[in-house]
Protein backbone atom coordinates (compact mmCIF):
# COMPACT_ATOMS: atom_id res chain seq x y z
CA UNK A 1 0.00 0.00 0.00
CA UNK A 2 1.48 3.28 -1.04
CA UNK A 3 1.50 5.74 1.76
CA UNK A 4 2.96 9.16 2.05
CA UNK A 5 2.86 9.74 5.75
CA UNK A 6 3.44 7.49 8.71
CA UNK A 7 2.28 9.21 11.84
CA UNK A 8 0.83 8.31 15.20
CA UNK A 9 -2.65 6.83 14.95
CA UNK A 10 -5.58 9.05 15.83
CA UNK A 11 -7.12 6.51 18.16
CA UNK A 12 -4.09 6.58 20.42
CA UNK A 13 -4.14 9.48 22.86
CA UNK A 14 -1.71 12.34 22.33
CA UNK A 15 -0.72 12.30 25.95
CA UNK A 16 -1.20 9.41 28.34
CA UNK A 17 -2.88 10.93 31.32
CA UNK A 18 -2.61 8.44 34.11
CA UNK A 19 -4.63 8.12 37.25
CA UNK A 20 -1.56 8.04 39.39
CA UNK A 21 0.19 11.00 37.87
CA UNK A 22 3.55 9.34 37.27
CA UNK A 23 4.36 12.23 35.00
CA UNK A 24 1.80 14.91 34.37
CA UNK A 25 2.12 14.84 30.61
CA UNK A 26 3.38 11.43 29.85
CA UNK A 27 3.98 11.06 26.12
CA UNK A 28 5.71 7.69 26.06
CA UNK A 29 4.26 4.34 27.05
CA UNK A 30 5.14 2.48 30.22
CA UNK A 31 6.71 -0.34 28.21
CA UNK A 32 10.41 -1.15 28.44
CA UNK A 33 12.67 -0.10 25.56
CA UNK A 34 12.24 -2.51 22.66
CA UNK A 35 9.10 -4.18 24.05
CA UNK A 36 6.85 -5.65 21.37
CA UNK A 37 3.59 -4.49 22.95
CA UNK A 38 4.03 -0.99 21.55
CA UNK A 39 4.41 -2.20 17.97
CA UNK A 40 1.26 -4.23 18.17
CA UNK A 41 -0.63 -1.33 19.74
CA UNK A 42 0.36 0.68 16.69
CA UNK A 43 -0.89 -1.98 14.26
CA UNK A 44 -4.23 -2.25 16.05
CA UNK A 45 -4.65 1.52 16.28
CA UNK A 46 -3.74 2.14 12.67
CA UNK A 47 -6.23 -0.47 11.46
CA UNK A 48 -8.98 1.08 13.55
CA UNK A 49 -8.18 4.48 12.06
CA UNK A 50 -8.10 3.21 8.51
CA UNK A 51 -11.35 1.29 8.84
CA UNK A 52 -13.06 4.09 10.72
CA UNK A 53 -13.89 1.90 13.71
CA UNK A 54 -13.00 4.18 16.61
CA UNK A 55 -16.59 4.74 17.71
CA UNK A 56 -17.45 1.06 17.53
CA UNK A 57 -14.42 -0.60 19.05
CA UNK A 58 -14.20 -2.03 22.54
CA UNK A 59 -10.65 -2.85 23.55
CA UNK A 60 -10.16 -5.40 26.30
CA UNK A 61 -6.88 -5.16 28.11
CA UNK A 62 -5.64 -8.10 30.15
CA UNK A 63 -3.66 -8.52 33.32
CA UNK A 64 -0.03 -8.39 32.29
CA UNK A 65 2.23 -5.64 31.01
CA UNK A 66 -0.51 -4.44 28.66
CA UNK A 67 -2.96 -3.92 31.52
CA UNK A 68 -2.92 -0.17 30.86
CA UNK A 69 -4.36 -0.43 27.35
CA UNK A 70 -6.97 2.12 28.38
CA UNK A 71 -4.32 4.78 28.95
CA UNK A 72 -3.32 4.49 25.29
CA UNK A 73 -6.34 3.57 23.21
CA UNK A 74 -8.93 6.26 22.75
CA UNK A 75 -11.66 3.61 22.45
CA UNK A 76 -14.19 2.01 24.71
CA UNK A 77 -12.08 0.05 27.15
CA UNK A 78 -12.66 -2.81 29.53
CA UNK A 79 -9.92 -4.26 31.69
CA UNK A 80 -10.60 -7.93 32.31
CA UNK A 81 -9.59 -10.10 35.25
CA UNK A 82 -6.53 -12.27 34.67
CA UNK A 83 -7.19 -14.65 31.78
CA UNK A 84 -10.86 -13.74 31.46
CA UNK A 85 -10.68 -11.52 28.40
CA UNK A 86 -12.25 -14.14 26.08
CA UNK A 87 -15.27 -14.43 28.36
CA UNK A 88 -15.57 -10.67 28.60
CA UNK A 89 -15.21 -10.43 24.82
CA UNK A 90 -17.97 -13.01 24.40
CA UNK A 91 -20.33 -11.05 26.60
CA UNK A 92 -19.54 -7.70 24.98
CA UNK A 93 -19.91 -9.03 21.47
CA UNK A 94 -23.17 -10.78 22.24
CA UNK A 95 -24.60 -7.78 24.00
CA UNK A 96 -23.32 -5.34 21.37
CA UNK A 97 -23.04 -7.29 18.13
CA UNK A 98 -22.28 -4.18 16.14
CA UNK A 99 -19.25 -3.30 18.15
CA UNK A 100 -15.77 -4.43 17.21
CA UNK A 101 -14.41 -6.34 20.16
CA UNK A 102 -10.64 -6.68 20.37
CA UNK A 103 -9.29 -8.86 23.09
CA UNK A 104 -5.58 -8.31 23.73
CA UNK A 105 -3.64 -10.78 25.89
CA UNK A 106 -0.18 -11.96 26.80
CA UNK A 107 0.80 -15.61 26.95
CA UNK A 108 0.50 -16.00 30.71
CA UNK A 109 -2.94 -14.45 30.56
CA UNK A 110 -4.21 -16.22 27.45
CA UNK A 111 -2.56 -19.63 27.59
CA UNK A 112 -1.85 -19.93 31.33
CA UNK A 113 -4.53 -18.83 33.75
CA UNK A 114 -6.96 -18.15 30.89
CA UNK A 115 -6.22 -21.25 28.80
CA UNK A 116 -9.66 -22.64 29.35
CA UNK A 117 -11.39 -19.40 28.41
CA UNK A 118 -9.39 -19.09 25.21
CA UNK A 119 -10.14 -22.67 24.25
CA UNK A 120 -13.87 -22.33 24.70
CA UNK A 121 -14.19 -18.93 23.06
CA UNK A 122 -12.35 -20.38 20.05
CA UNK A 123 -14.43 -23.51 20.13
CA UNK A 124 -17.64 -21.50 20.17
CA UNK A 125 -16.28 -19.48 17.29
CA UNK A 126 -17.09 -16.16 18.93
CA UNK A 127 -16.84 -13.61 16.12
CA UNK A 128 -14.24 -11.45 17.87
CA UNK A 129 -10.61 -10.50 17.26
CA UNK A 130 -8.01 -11.89 19.63
CA UNK A 131 -4.52 -10.46 19.66
CA UNK A 132 -2.11 -12.74 21.43
CA UNK A 133 1.36 -11.54 22.42
CA UNK A 134 3.68 -14.50 22.81
CA UNK A 135 6.84 -13.32 24.53
CA UNK A 136 7.55 -16.69 26.14
CA UNK A 137 7.48 -15.25 29.65
CA UNK A 138 5.48 -13.45 32.32
CA UNK A 139 6.75 -9.94 31.78
CA UNK A 140 4.80 -7.95 34.34
CA UNK A 141 5.61 -10.06 37.37
CA UNK A 142 9.31 -10.29 36.71
CA UNK A 143 10.08 -13.02 34.22
CA UNK A 144 8.46 -16.22 35.44
CA UNK A 145 7.84 -19.20 33.18
CA UNK A 146 4.87 -18.90 30.83
CA UNK A 147 3.13 -21.79 29.06
CA UNK A 148 5.07 -20.67 25.98
CA UNK A 149 8.50 -20.63 27.61
CA UNK A 150 10.94 -22.68 25.56
CA UNK A 151 12.48 -25.88 26.89
CA UNK A 152 15.76 -25.11 28.55
CA UNK A 153 14.89 -21.45 29.00
CA UNK A 154 15.87 -20.04 32.36
CA UNK A 155 13.21 -17.97 34.07
CA UNK A 156 12.56 -16.86 37.63
CA UNK A 157 10.55 -20.04 38.22
CA UNK A 158 12.72 -22.37 36.13
CA UNK A 159 16.16 -21.24 37.27
CA UNK A 160 17.79 -24.35 35.84
CA UNK A 161 15.80 -24.16 32.62
CA UNK A 162 12.36 -25.48 31.69
CA UNK A 163 12.18 -29.23 31.30
CA UNK A 164 9.48 -31.26 29.59
CA UNK A 165 9.40 -33.66 32.49
CA UNK A 166 8.83 -31.03 35.12
CA UNK A 167 6.86 -28.29 33.38
CA UNK A 168 5.73 -29.79 30.09
CA UNK A 169 6.67 -28.36 26.74
CA UNK A 170 5.73 -24.96 25.31
CA UNK A 171 2.11 -24.69 24.20
CA UNK A 172 1.67 -23.83 20.55
CA UNK A 173 -1.59 -21.95 20.63
CA UNK A 174 -2.42 -21.46 16.97
CA UNK A 175 -1.68 -25.12 16.22
CA UNK A 176 -3.79 -26.20 19.19
CA UNK A 177 -6.76 -24.04 18.21
CA UNK A 178 -6.54 -25.11 14.60
CA UNK A 179 -7.82 -28.54 15.64
CA UNK A 180 -11.14 -27.00 16.66
CA UNK A 181 -14.07 -26.34 14.36
CA UNK A 182 -14.77 -22.88 15.75
CA UNK A 183 -11.94 -20.62 14.52
CA UNK A 184 -11.97 -18.97 11.13
CA UNK A 185 -8.51 -17.45 11.02
CA UNK A 186 -5.37 -18.28 13.00
CA UNK A 187 -1.90 -17.08 12.16
CA UNK A 188 1.46 -16.76 13.87
CA UNK A 189 3.65 -13.81 12.98
CA UNK A 190 6.80 -12.31 14.51
CA UNK A 191 8.30 -8.91 15.23
CA UNK A 192 11.71 -9.47 13.73
CA UNK A 193 12.73 -7.80 10.48
CA UNK A 194 10.83 -5.40 8.25
CA UNK A 195 9.23 -8.17 6.22
CA UNK A 196 7.84 -9.96 9.26
CA UNK A 197 6.77 -6.70 10.87
CA UNK A 198 4.68 -5.91 7.78
CA UNK A 199 3.27 -9.44 7.87
CA UNK A 200 2.32 -8.97 11.49
CA UNK A 201 0.61 -5.72 10.67
CA UNK A 202 -1.31 -7.37 7.82
CA UNK A 203 -2.39 -10.25 10.05
CA UNK A 204 -3.75 -7.89 12.71
CA UNK A 205 -5.57 -6.06 9.96
CA UNK A 206 -7.11 -9.23 8.61
CA UNK A 207 -8.22 -10.37 12.06
CA UNK A 208 -10.05 -7.07 12.50
CA UNK A 209 -11.41 -7.02 8.97
CA UNK A 210 -12.86 -10.49 9.60
CA UNK A 211 -14.83 -9.10 12.48
CA UNK A 212 -16.06 -6.14 10.48
CA UNK A 213 -17.37 -8.66 7.97
CA UNK A 214 -18.65 -10.91 10.76
CA UNK A 215 -16.78 -13.93 9.50
CA UNK A 216 -15.93 -15.50 12.83
CA UNK A 217 -13.24 -16.08 15.43
CA UNK A 218 -9.85 -14.73 14.45
CA UNK A 219 -6.67 -14.89 16.50
CA UNK A 220 -3.20 -13.64 15.67
CA UNK A 221 -0.28 -14.89 17.72
CA UNK A 222 2.61 -12.45 17.64
CA UNK A 223 6.09 -13.51 18.70
CA UNK A 224 7.20 -10.36 20.46
CA UNK A 225 10.34 -9.36 22.28
CA UNK A 226 10.46 -8.94 26.04
CA UNK A 227 14.05 -7.68 26.37
CA UNK A 228 13.64 -7.17 30.11
CA UNK A 229 12.31 -10.65 30.86
CA UNK A 230 14.84 -12.22 28.56
CA UNK A 231 17.65 -10.08 29.95
CA UNK A 232 18.70 -9.05 26.47
CA UNK A 233 19.46 -5.97 24.49
CA UNK A 234 16.37 -5.01 22.40
CA UNK A 235 18.11 -5.68 19.10
CA UNK A 236 19.45 -9.04 20.27
CA UNK A 237 15.98 -9.92 21.49
CA UNK A 238 14.61 -9.59 17.95
CA UNK A 239 17.40 -11.78 16.65
CA UNK A 240 16.65 -14.35 19.32
CA UNK A 241 13.06 -14.57 18.11
CA UNK A 242 14.29 -15.26 14.63
CA UNK A 243 17.00 -17.72 15.53
CA UNK A 244 15.52 -19.56 18.48
CA UNK A 245 11.87 -18.86 19.12
CA UNK A 246 10.76 -19.38 15.54
CA UNK A 247 12.27 -22.88 15.59
CA UNK A 248 9.71 -23.83 18.21
CA UNK A 249 6.93 -21.55 17.03
CA UNK A 250 6.92 -21.69 13.24
CA UNK A 251 5.33 -18.74 11.51
CA UNK A 252 2.35 -19.11 9.25
CA UNK A 253 -1.38 -19.58 8.95
CA UNK A 254 -2.75 -22.63 10.76
CA UNK A 255 -6.37 -22.05 9.85
CA UNK A 256 -8.04 -19.82 7.29
CA UNK A 257 -11.67 -20.37 6.45
CA UNK A 258 -12.22 -16.68 5.78
CA UNK A 259 -13.16 -17.20 2.16
CA UNK A 260 -15.60 -19.99 2.96
CA UNK A 261 -17.70 -17.66 5.05
CA UNK A 262 -19.71 -14.98 3.36
CA UNK A 263 -19.51 -11.54 4.92
CA UNK A 264 -22.63 -10.67 6.84
CA UNK A 265 -23.90 -8.18 9.31
CA UNK A 266 -23.58 -9.03 12.97
CA UNK A 267 -27.01 -9.41 14.47
CA UNK A 268 -28.13 -9.64 18.05
CA UNK A 269 -29.26 -13.06 19.15
CA UNK A 270 -32.91 -12.31 19.81
CA UNK A 271 -34.15 -12.83 23.32
CA UNK A 272 -37.83 -13.48 22.83
CA UNK A 273 -40.01 -13.09 25.84
CA UNK A 274 -42.67 -15.44 24.50
CA UNK A 275 -40.10 -18.21 24.14
CA UNK A 276 -39.24 -17.86 27.78
CA UNK A 277 -42.90 -18.00 28.73
CA UNK A 278 -43.35 -21.15 26.68
CA UNK A 279 -40.27 -22.68 28.26
CA UNK A 280 -41.63 -21.99 31.71
CA UNK A 281 -45.06 -23.17 30.68
CA UNK A 282 -46.70 -19.85 31.46
CA UNK A 283 -49.29 -19.53 28.80
CA UNK A 284 -51.06 -16.24 28.88
CA UNK A 285 -53.36 -14.03 30.84
CA UNK A 286 -56.32 -16.26 30.00
CA UNK A 287 -55.17 -18.66 32.68
CA UNK A 288 -56.29 -16.12 35.17
CA UNK A 289 -52.90 -14.57 35.91
CA UNK A 290 -52.12 -10.93 35.93
CA UNK A 291 -48.37 -10.88 35.32
CA UNK A 292 -48.31 -7.13 35.13
CA UNK A 293 -49.66 -6.73 38.61
CA UNK A 294 -49.29 -3.24 39.86
CA UNK A 295 -46.62 -3.10 42.48
CA UNK A 296 -47.59 -1.86 45.87
CA UNK A 297 -46.80 1.69 46.75
CA UNK A 298 -44.59 2.45 49.70
CA UNK A 299 -43.86 -0.81 51.44
CA UNK A 300 -42.28 -3.34 49.17
CA UNK A 301 -43.90 -6.70 49.17
CA UNK A 302 -41.98 -9.90 49.18
CA UNK A 303 -40.72 -12.73 51.32
CA UNK A 304 -37.58 -14.64 52.10
CA UNK A 305 -38.90 -18.10 52.80
CA UNK A 306 -37.45 -21.37 53.95
CA UNK A 307 -39.44 -24.56 53.60
CA UNK A 308 -38.22 -27.62 55.48
CA UNK A 309 -39.39 -31.07 56.41
CA UNK A 310 -38.45 -34.67 55.76
CA UNK A 311 -37.90 -36.32 52.39
CA UNK A 312 -41.21 -37.48 50.95
CA UNK A 313 -43.33 -34.63 52.31
CA UNK A 314 -43.13 -32.73 49.04
CA UNK A 315 -41.08 -29.96 50.59
CA UNK A 316 -39.28 -28.98 47.40
CA UNK A 317 -42.52 -29.05 45.44
CA UNK A 318 -44.16 -26.80 48.01
CA UNK A 319 -41.39 -24.23 47.62
CA UNK A 320 -41.46 -24.51 43.87
CA UNK A 321 -45.24 -24.12 43.79
CA UNK A 322 -45.13 -20.93 45.85
CA UNK A 323 -42.40 -19.53 43.61
CA UNK A 324 -44.35 -20.50 40.48
CA UNK A 325 -47.45 -18.79 41.76
CA UNK A 326 -45.45 -15.69 42.64
CA UNK A 327 -43.95 -15.67 39.18
CA UNK A 328 -47.39 -15.95 37.61
CA UNK A 329 -48.40 -12.94 39.67
CA UNK A 330 -45.54 -10.90 38.25
CA UNK A 331 -43.11 -11.13 41.14
CA UNK A 332 -39.43 -11.82 40.73
CA UNK A 333 -38.88 -15.24 42.27
CA UNK A 334 -36.17 -17.74 42.99
CA UNK A 335 -36.29 -21.29 44.24
CA UNK A 336 -33.14 -22.91 45.52
CA UNK A 337 -33.67 -26.53 46.45
CA UNK A 338 -31.09 -28.14 48.65
CA UNK A 339 -29.96 -31.38 47.14
CA UNK A 340 -27.51 -33.59 48.88
CA UNK A 341 -27.13 -36.61 51.04
CA UNK A 342 -29.94 -35.35 53.23
CA UNK A 343 -32.40 -35.89 50.39
CA UNK A 344 -32.54 -39.51 51.37
CA UNK A 345 -34.40 -39.74 54.59
CA UNK A 346 -33.12 -36.71 56.46
CA UNK A 347 -34.47 -33.23 56.22
CA UNK A 348 -35.24 -31.68 52.89
CA UNK A 349 -35.35 -27.95 52.48
CA UNK A 350 -35.42 -25.16 49.96
CA UNK A 351 -34.96 -21.42 49.83
CA UNK A 352 -37.62 -19.34 48.12
CA UNK A 353 -37.55 -15.65 47.39
CA UNK A 354 -40.54 -13.71 46.13
CA UNK A 355 -39.86 -10.07 45.55
CA UNK A 356 -41.02 -6.96 43.75
CA UNK A 357 -37.42 -6.17 42.89
CA UNK A 358 -34.81 -8.19 41.01
CA UNK A 359 -33.29 -10.82 43.26
CA UNK A 360 -29.54 -10.64 43.76
CA UNK A 361 -29.07 -14.05 45.29
CA UNK A 362 -31.42 -17.00 45.62
CA UNK A 363 -29.88 -17.81 48.97
CA UNK A 364 -32.01 -17.19 52.03
CA UNK A 365 -29.64 -16.62 54.91
CA UNK A 366 -32.27 -14.96 57.12
CA UNK A 367 -35.87 -15.91 56.57
CA UNK A 368 -39.03 -13.86 57.07
CA UNK A 369 -41.19 -16.95 56.96
CA UNK A 370 -40.34 -20.53 57.83
CA UNK A 371 -42.54 -23.46 56.94
CA UNK A 372 -41.47 -26.35 59.14
CA UNK A 373 -43.01 -29.73 58.57
CA UNK A 374 -41.20 -31.77 61.21
CA UNK A 375 -39.33 -31.17 64.42
CA UNK A 376 -35.71 -31.56 63.24
CA UNK A 377 -36.23 -28.98 60.52
CA UNK A 378 -37.95 -26.60 62.91
CA UNK A 379 -34.96 -26.86 65.23
CA UNK A 380 -32.51 -26.44 62.44
CA UNK A 381 -34.05 -23.44 60.73
CA UNK A 382 -35.85 -21.58 63.49
CA UNK A 383 -32.66 -19.68 64.45
CA UNK A 384 -32.55 -18.15 60.93
CA UNK A 385 -36.00 -16.66 61.28
CA UNK A 386 -35.85 -12.89 61.82
CA UNK A 387 -37.43 -11.50 65.00
CA UNK A 388 -41.04 -10.73 64.18
CA UNK A 389 -41.01 -13.36 61.44
CA UNK A 390 -43.61 -16.06 60.98
CA UNK A 391 -43.22 -19.79 61.39
CA UNK A 392 -45.94 -22.01 60.00
CA UNK A 393 -45.47 -25.45 61.52
CA UNK A 394 -47.17 -28.75 61.10
CA UNK A 395 -48.72 -29.11 64.54
CA UNK A 396 -49.73 -32.70 63.79
CA UNK A 397 -46.05 -33.62 63.87
CA UNK A 398 -44.78 -30.89 66.20
CA UNK A 399 -47.28 -30.97 69.04
CA UNK A 400 -45.16 -29.10 71.56
CA UNK A 401 -44.93 -25.83 69.64
CA UNK A 402 -42.19 -23.31 69.02
CA UNK A 403 -39.54 -22.26 71.55
CA UNK A 404 -39.21 -18.63 70.53
CA UNK A 405 -41.34 -15.81 71.79
CA UNK A 406 -40.13 -13.11 69.37
CA UNK A 407 -41.74 -14.74 66.33
CA UNK A 408 -45.31 -15.38 65.24
CA UNK A 409 -45.86 -19.13 65.54
CA UNK A 410 -48.80 -20.50 63.60
CA UNK A 411 -49.87 -24.08 64.21
CA UNK A 412 -51.36 -25.77 61.14
CA UNK A 413 -52.36 -29.42 61.57
CA UNK A 414 -51.38 -30.06 57.97
CA UNK A 415 -50.82 -33.80 58.16
CA UNK A 416 -54.06 -34.33 60.05
CA UNK A 417 -56.03 -32.32 57.47
CA UNK A 418 -54.36 -34.19 54.62
CA UNK A 419 -55.23 -37.49 56.28
CA UNK A 420 -58.83 -36.37 56.60
CA UNK A 421 -58.80 -35.73 52.86
CA UNK A 422 -57.59 -39.29 52.36
CA UNK A 423 -54.39 -38.02 50.75
CA UNK A 424 -51.54 -37.73 53.27
CA UNK A 425 -49.21 -36.37 50.60
CA UNK A 426 -51.24 -33.19 50.27
CA UNK A 427 -50.03 -31.87 53.63
CA UNK A 428 -47.66 -29.63 51.70
CA UNK A 429 -50.58 -28.02 49.85
CA UNK A 430 -52.43 -27.46 53.10
CA UNK A 431 -49.37 -25.45 54.13
CA UNK A 432 -49.33 -23.65 50.79
CA UNK A 433 -52.93 -22.56 51.33
CA UNK A 434 -52.13 -21.35 54.84
CA UNK A 435 -49.08 -19.48 53.52
CA UNK A 436 -51.12 -17.72 50.81
CA UNK A 437 -53.72 -16.61 53.32
CA UNK A 438 -51.15 -15.59 55.94
CA UNK A 439 -48.91 -13.53 53.67
CA UNK A 440 -51.46 -12.35 51.11
CA UNK A 441 -48.67 -12.13 48.55
CA UNK A 442 -51.09 -13.75 46.14
CA UNK A 443 -54.65 -14.94 46.42
CA UNK A 444 -55.66 -18.47 47.24
CA UNK A 445 -57.46 -18.59 43.89
CA UNK A 446 -54.29 -17.77 42.03
CA UNK A 447 -52.44 -20.41 43.96
CA UNK A 448 -54.99 -23.00 42.95
CA UNK A 449 -54.94 -21.83 39.35
CA UNK A 450 -51.18 -22.26 39.17
CA UNK A 451 -51.30 -25.87 40.44
CA UNK A 452 -51.16 -27.41 36.93
CA UNK A 453 -47.80 -25.80 36.39
CA UNK A 454 -46.07 -27.75 39.09
CA UNK A 455 -48.34 -30.71 39.82
CA UNK A 456 -47.81 -33.03 36.92
CA UNK A 457 -50.30 -35.79 37.91
CA UNK A 458 -53.49 -34.20 36.67
CA UNK A 459 -55.62 -36.73 38.57
CA UNK A 460 -54.49 -35.21 41.85
CA UNK A 461 -55.33 -31.61 40.96
CA UNK A 462 -58.74 -31.69 42.63
CA UNK A 463 -57.53 -33.04 45.96
CA UNK A 464 -54.62 -30.59 45.96
CA UNK A 465 -57.08 -27.74 45.40
CA UNK A 466 -59.13 -28.93 48.30
CA UNK A 467 -56.00 -29.15 50.44
CA UNK A 468 -55.12 -25.55 49.60
CA UNK A 469 -58.65 -24.45 50.51
CA UNK A 470 -58.52 -26.31 53.81
CA UNK A 471 -55.16 -24.78 54.72
CA UNK A 472 -56.38 -21.31 53.82
CA UNK A 473 -59.59 -21.82 55.78
CA UNK A 474 -57.66 -22.94 58.83
CA UNK A 475 -55.48 -19.87 58.62
CA UNK A 476 -58.56 -17.70 58.17
CA UNK A 477 -60.03 -19.09 61.37
CA UNK A 478 -56.84 -18.41 63.29
CA UNK A 479 -56.75 -14.84 62.02
CA UNK A 480 -60.34 -14.31 63.11
CA UNK A 481 -59.53 -15.61 66.56
CA UNK A 482 -56.68 -13.13 66.85
CA UNK A 483 -58.90 -10.28 65.72
CA UNK A 484 -61.67 -11.03 68.16
CA UNK B 1 14.80 5.44 -17.88
CA UNK B 2 13.79 8.58 -16.17
CA UNK B 3 16.26 10.83 -14.51
CA UNK B 4 17.27 9.70 -11.07
CA UNK B 5 15.43 11.80 -8.56
CA UNK B 6 17.61 14.39 -7.00
CA UNK B 7 17.07 15.75 -3.55
CA UNK B 8 15.50 14.02 -0.55
CA UNK B 9 12.78 11.41 -1.04
CA UNK B 10 11.70 11.19 2.53
CA UNK B 11 11.77 12.94 5.84
CA UNK B 12 11.94 11.30 9.24
CA UNK B 13 10.82 13.30 12.25
CA UNK B 14 12.09 12.26 15.65
CA UNK B 15 10.50 13.25 18.94
CA UNK B 16 13.52 12.70 21.15
CA UNK B 17 11.53 12.85 24.37
CA UNK B 18 9.43 9.85 23.27
CA UNK B 19 12.37 7.73 22.12
CA UNK B 20 13.65 5.01 24.44
CA UNK B 21 16.85 4.43 22.54
CA UNK B 22 16.12 0.77 21.92
CA UNK B 23 17.97 0.86 18.60
CA UNK B 24 15.41 -1.17 16.65
CA UNK B 25 14.93 1.53 14.04
CA UNK B 26 18.69 1.92 13.70
CA UNK B 27 19.02 -1.79 13.04
CA UNK B 28 16.16 -1.98 10.54
CA UNK B 29 16.58 1.21 8.50
CA UNK B 30 17.54 -0.10 5.05
CA UNK B 31 19.37 3.14 4.23
CA UNK B 32 21.30 3.11 7.49
CA UNK B 33 20.56 6.76 8.12
CA UNK B 34 19.57 6.54 11.79
CA UNK B 35 21.95 6.58 14.70
CA UNK B 36 21.64 6.61 18.47
CA UNK B 37 22.74 10.01 19.74
CA UNK B 38 25.09 10.66 22.61
CA UNK B 39 22.83 13.01 24.55
CA UNK B 40 20.41 11.62 27.08
CA UNK B 41 16.78 12.69 26.94
CA UNK B 42 14.68 13.56 29.99
CA UNK B 43 13.97 9.89 30.71
CA UNK B 44 17.66 9.08 30.45
CA UNK B 45 17.68 7.36 27.08
CA UNK B 46 20.05 7.99 24.20
CA UNK B 47 17.52 9.15 21.67
CA UNK B 48 17.89 8.30 18.03
CA UNK B 49 19.12 10.90 15.56
CA UNK B 50 18.99 11.28 11.79
CA UNK B 51 22.29 11.32 9.94
CA UNK B 52 21.07 14.19 7.81
CA UNK B 53 20.15 12.75 4.47
CA UNK B 54 19.35 9.56 2.63
CA UNK B 55 15.88 8.82 4.06
CA UNK B 56 13.61 7.37 1.38
CA UNK B 57 10.42 7.69 3.37
CA UNK B 58 9.92 3.92 3.31
CA UNK B 59 8.24 3.91 6.74
CA UNK B 60 10.03 0.83 8.04
CA UNK B 61 11.38 2.63 11.09
CA UNK B 62 7.87 3.84 11.89
CA UNK B 63 6.54 0.28 12.20
CA UNK B 64 9.72 -1.05 13.79
CA UNK B 65 9.52 1.49 16.59
CA UNK B 66 7.47 0.38 19.58
CA UNK B 67 6.72 3.94 20.70
CA UNK B 68 3.56 5.24 19.09
CA UNK B 69 4.76 8.80 18.63
CA UNK B 70 8.56 8.75 18.58
CA UNK B 71 8.96 8.62 14.81
CA UNK B 72 6.96 10.08 11.96
CA UNK B 73 7.88 9.61 8.34
CA UNK B 74 6.82 11.72 5.37
CA UNK B 75 7.43 10.75 1.76
CA UNK B 76 8.46 13.64 -0.41
CA UNK B 77 6.83 13.35 -3.81
CA UNK B 78 8.88 14.24 -6.86
CA UNK B 79 6.27 16.76 -7.91
CA UNK B 80 6.62 18.62 -4.69
CA UNK B 81 10.28 19.13 -5.49
CA UNK B 82 9.73 20.57 -8.89
C1 LIG C 1 -5.47 -13.92 39.57
C2 LIG C 1 -4.09 -13.41 39.40
N1 LIG C 1 -3.05 -14.26 39.45
C3 LIG C 1 -1.80 -13.83 39.27
C4 LIG C 1 -1.56 -12.50 39.05
C5 LIG C 1 -0.14 -12.02 38.88
N2 LIG C 1 0.18 -11.74 37.48
C6 LIG C 1 0.09 -10.48 36.98
S1 LIG C 1 0.57 -10.39 35.39
C7 LIG C 1 0.92 -12.03 35.36
C8 LIG C 1 1.46 -12.68 34.12
C9 LIG C 1 1.44 -11.86 32.91
O1 LIG C 1 2.13 -12.48 31.90
P1 LIG C 1 1.70 -12.39 30.39
O2 LIG C 1 0.25 -12.68 30.24
O3 LIG C 1 2.61 -13.26 29.62
O4 LIG C 1 1.85 -10.85 29.99
P2 LIG C 1 3.14 -9.95 29.85
O5 LIG C 1 3.28 -9.26 31.17
O6 LIG C 1 4.30 -10.82 29.51
O7 LIG C 1 2.77 -9.01 28.76
C10 LIG C 1 0.65 -12.64 36.58
C11 LIG C 1 0.86 -14.06 36.85
C12 LIG C 1 -2.67 -11.63 39.00
N3 LIG C 1 -2.53 -10.32 38.77
N4 LIG C 1 -3.92 -12.10 39.18
S1 LIG D 1 8.64 -6.66 30.98
FE1 LIG D 1 8.72 -7.41 28.89
S2 LIG D 1 6.59 -7.41 28.19
FE2 LIG D 1 6.69 -6.13 30.01
S3 LIG D 1 6.99 -4.06 29.26
FE3 LIG D 1 9.00 -4.89 29.70
S4 LIG D 1 9.67 -5.76 27.80
FE4 LIG D 1 7.49 -5.46 27.62
S1 LIG E 1 11.78 6.02 6.57
FE1 LIG E 1 13.02 4.33 5.89
S2 LIG E 1 14.84 5.25 5.12
FE2 LIG E 1 13.83 6.81 6.31
S3 LIG E 1 14.78 6.65 8.27
FE3 LIG E 1 12.97 5.39 8.32
S4 LIG E 1 13.65 3.36 7.77
FE4 LIG E 1 15.29 4.79 7.22
S1 LIG F 1 12.83 2.30 17.62
FE1 LIG F 1 11.80 4.05 18.50
S2 LIG F 1 12.28 4.00 20.64
FE2 LIG F 1 13.72 2.64 19.63
S3 LIG F 1 15.46 3.93 19.18
FE3 LIG F 1 14.19 4.05 17.39
S4 LIG F 1 12.89 5.79 17.75
FE4 LIG F 1 13.79 5.29 19.68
Amino acid sequence: MARDTFTKAECLYDRYVRKTKVEPDQVSTHYCPGCGHGNVHKFVAETIDEMGLQDRTIFISPVGCSVFGYYYFHLSNVQAAHGRAPAVATALKRAHPNSIVISYQGDGDLAGIGGNEMLHAANRGEPVTMIFINNAIYGMTGGQMAPTTLLGMKTATTPAGRTARNEGGPIRVVELLSKLDGPVYLERVALTDAKQIYRARAAVRKAIQNQVENRGFSLVEILAPCPTGWKMDPVDARHWIEETMMQVFPLGVTCDRTKEIAPSEAKPVPFVHTDLRALLDIEDESEGFAPNRTHSEGVERGVRLKVAGFGGQGILLLGQGLAECGMGDGYEVSWLPSYGPEMRGGTAHCHVRISERPIGSPLVAESDVLIAMNRPSLERFLPDLVPGGTVLYDSSLIPDGVARSDVRAVAIPATQIANELGSPRTANMVMAGAFARATELFTVDHLKASLPRFVKAKATLAVNETAIDRGAAHMEKLLETVMT
Amino acid sequence: MSEPTRGPKGRVEIKSEECKGCGTCVELCPQDVLLLGNDLNRMGYRAVTYKGDGCTGCGICFYACPEPGALSVYKIKDKALA
